[in-house]
């Protein structure tokens, strides 16, 4: 798999930034200005779409391609401070052999840990091609100095990250600064240098969708790479009305400017039935073009088990047990 | 001016909720001499598939409670029990054609019996279990403890006194049940899990499904998450197919209670006679210890 990485300077990002809201200087007050002009959101219809989509009934071989390709988009994430390097070592066996009764299983697309846990994850996959992302930036509050967030993100690039999960800073972005909020990530991309960066926006202390869209829309104008939904500490998590309200943000976004940011819900995805409605959401609001590893992801890590289990009972007929999975 | 029936919805009982099929099906019930009773839920698959959810997720806390909790909590399904015994000797007249004399005799059975179980709950690993003689300084320790999650068929004539027989023993042990209740007369069941949700019982320790026997026993016997099935509800069940199960259920190696047999034919106990142990011994597991002997 193959991530298209644009490394753009900082200068570039507020250029093309100045381009995109029309003006010649990046101010707050520009920023503000161009964020408050960006529709609202509908909230009573956003939910009602998305329980209408989640109506939908997906069965045989759909069901087979969208269990797959679920399996494919999982970020398998393990992010606690008792982390241990067996543990993760475990999460990296897992990744690679997800279903060892099955072999024709697919792999998730990354392992995603924290940063000082990148060279053990690093070690453990080898070149089987999934990716190590690592959390950076004072994950999960995002509560330091800039300079110990890029040292942060730094050293998990050092150690061999492919992508970096950043939290943006909420605080900054609640009281309206934005332009903190946009320099904070630009400078993190450069910190990234080649590897792949997903603003976490923590939507759930955004409180409203169209704080969602705005930081949607900041988050993309900085130049991240993917926007993502929630760090998983914070309930409420991914929700599929913030998804929706941020697919549409990726799918106007390349209408504007040509270039494809990817979406990855994070947190409180548990089952199959949850992972499908979200890719029935995927294809209805953004397209099919989002519906591969490389621009949609799923940031869980008990997912994973419930879409073996629903393999496995399309494979055998019977419905399984957690005795046929492993306990993370 | 006459009042307007207010008729009682029959659901399933899953998770300590009575939700309805998740199929959206019900089916017409009748009494014994044919007149329509109820609608009662017409469990599918999947309601099956929730309610072993359900059963593996209340196993753990089940198990775990101590058996003399496990027996004052049968105990209080007793006295729930005796506080429904005009609803029930109703219901078990209608549906198996007794007279109302005949019915309470197997509601008051049916009570005694939940008690008689409720008894055994902190004994069974006194006569299941053993302190074993060995040939060195240790202690072997022999205790039976719970299978898992347990299917029953339930018996498809004696739809209380037959449903407590088989459902008490299974979870006095500290098992988890899911039950596919008489095909035919299931509204018992149905209050019975009323009973149940008002007695103690966590939620999940008995889920009820009411249903076609020979539609969802399938799923019941070859779902993986299950770890023993009880077939007495084989026995006058319309086509359902005994060996079909049995090879199901060899899928994860269930355990296997299987049903009595007269004549080549399954057929239902005599649910009066005194109980024995066979159903409880049916599904326990016995764990055997060794433990150094200090001096």
């Amino acid at each position: 798999m193959t991530v298209s990485t644009t490394t753009r300077s900082a200068a570039e990002l507020t250029a093309q930034a100045r381009d995109v809201l029309g003006v010649s200087r990046l101010t707050n007050r520009a920023l503000t200005s161009w964020l408050h002009g960006l529709p609202g959101v509908d909230q009573v219809g956003c939910e009602g779409r998305v329980a209408g989509l989640g109506t939908r009934s997906i069965k045989t071989t759909s069901k087979a391609w969208a269990i797959d390709t679920a399996i494919s988009m999982i970020d398998l994430t393990t992010l606690e401070g008792s982390d241990t390097p067996g543990k993760v070592r475990s999460l990296c066996a897992k990744a690679l052999v997800p279903d060892p009764l099955d072999p024709t299983t697919p792999r998730p697309a990354a392992i995603c840990v924290y940063g000082d846990m990148v060279a053990t994850a690093k070690t453990a996959l080898g070149d089987s091609g999934i990716h190590v992302a690592a959390v950076a930036t004072a994950f999960p509050s995002g509560r330091a100095s800039m300079a110990v967030k890029l040292a942060d993100t730094r050293d998990a690039v050092k150690a061999g990250a492919d992508e970096i999960d950043m939290v943006i800073d909420r605080g900054a972005f609640l009281s309206g600064d934005y332009l903190t909020v946009f320099n904070q990530i630009t400078e993190v991309k450069q910190a990234c240098g080649d590897a792949h960066l997903k603003v976490i926006m923590e939507t759930g202390e955004l409180v409203t969708y169209d704080n969602v869209r705005r930081a949607s829309y900041l988050s993309m104008l900085a130049g991240g790479d993917f926007i993502k939904t929630s760090t998983g500490k914070i309930q409420p998590a991914a929700t599929l009305p913030v998804t929706l309200v941020m697919l549409e943000a990726v799918r106007d976004w390349r209408d504007l400017t040509g270039v494809q940011v990817g979406v990855k819900p994070a947190g409180g995805i548990r089952t199959t039935k949850d992972a499908i409605k979200y890719l029935v959401m995927v294809s209805e609001i953004a397209g099919e073009d989002w519906l591969t590893p490389e621009w949609f992801r799923f940031g869980a890590s008990g997912l994973l088990n419930d879409l073996l289990l629903q393999r496995q009972k399309l494979a055998t007929g019977a419905y399984s047990g957690a005795d046929y999975v492993t306990i993370d | 001016m006459s009042r307007l029936d207010v008729r009682k919805t029959y659901k399933l009982y899953i998770g300590g909720k009575f939700p309805r099929s998740e199929s959206g099906r019900s089916y017409a019930v009748q009494s014994a001499s044919g007149e329509f009773l109820a609608n009662a839920s017409m469990g599918s698959r999947k309601d099956v598939r929730d309610a072993v959810v359900a059963a593996r997720a209340a196993f753990g806390g089940w198990a775990a409670a101590t058996p003399y909790n496990r027996g004052q909590v049968l105990y209080r399904v007793a006295e729930v029990l005796e506080g429904r015994r005009a609803q029930f000797v109703d219901e078990v007249a209608a549906g198996e054609g007794l007279t109302a004399r005949a019915a309470a005799g197997v509601v008051d059975a049916a009570v005694d019996r939940v008690v008689w179980y409720a008894g055994w709950t902190d004994k069974i690993a006194q006569v299941l279990g053993n302190l074993n003689p060995v040939a060195g300084p240790y202690f072997n320790v022999s205790a039976p403890e719970p299978t898992g999650v347990v299917g029953v068929l339930a018996p498809q004539a004696s739809s209380l006194l037959g449903l407590v027989s088989v459902v008490a023993p299974v979870i006095a042990s500290g098992n988890t049940v899911v039950v596919v209740s008489s095909a035919a007369r299931p509204l018992p069941a149905v209050t019975l899990g009323e009973v149940l949700a008002t007695s103690d019982v966590p939620g999940g320790v008995v889920n009820i499904v009411t249903a076609q026997t020979a539609e969802v026993a399938t799923w019941l016997a070859a779902h993986r998450d299950v770890n023993a099935i009880d077939l007495t509800g084989v026995a006058g069940a319309e086509g359902v197919d005994w060996a079909g199960l049995e090879a199901e259920a060899a899928g994860n190696l269930k355990r296997v209670l299987r049903p009595q047999v007269a004549n080549g034919e399954p057929v239902e106990p005599d649910w009066t006679a005194a109980p024995g142990l066979e159903r409880i011994r049916a599904f326990v597991e016995t764990k055997t210890v060794w433990h150094p002997k200090g001096l």
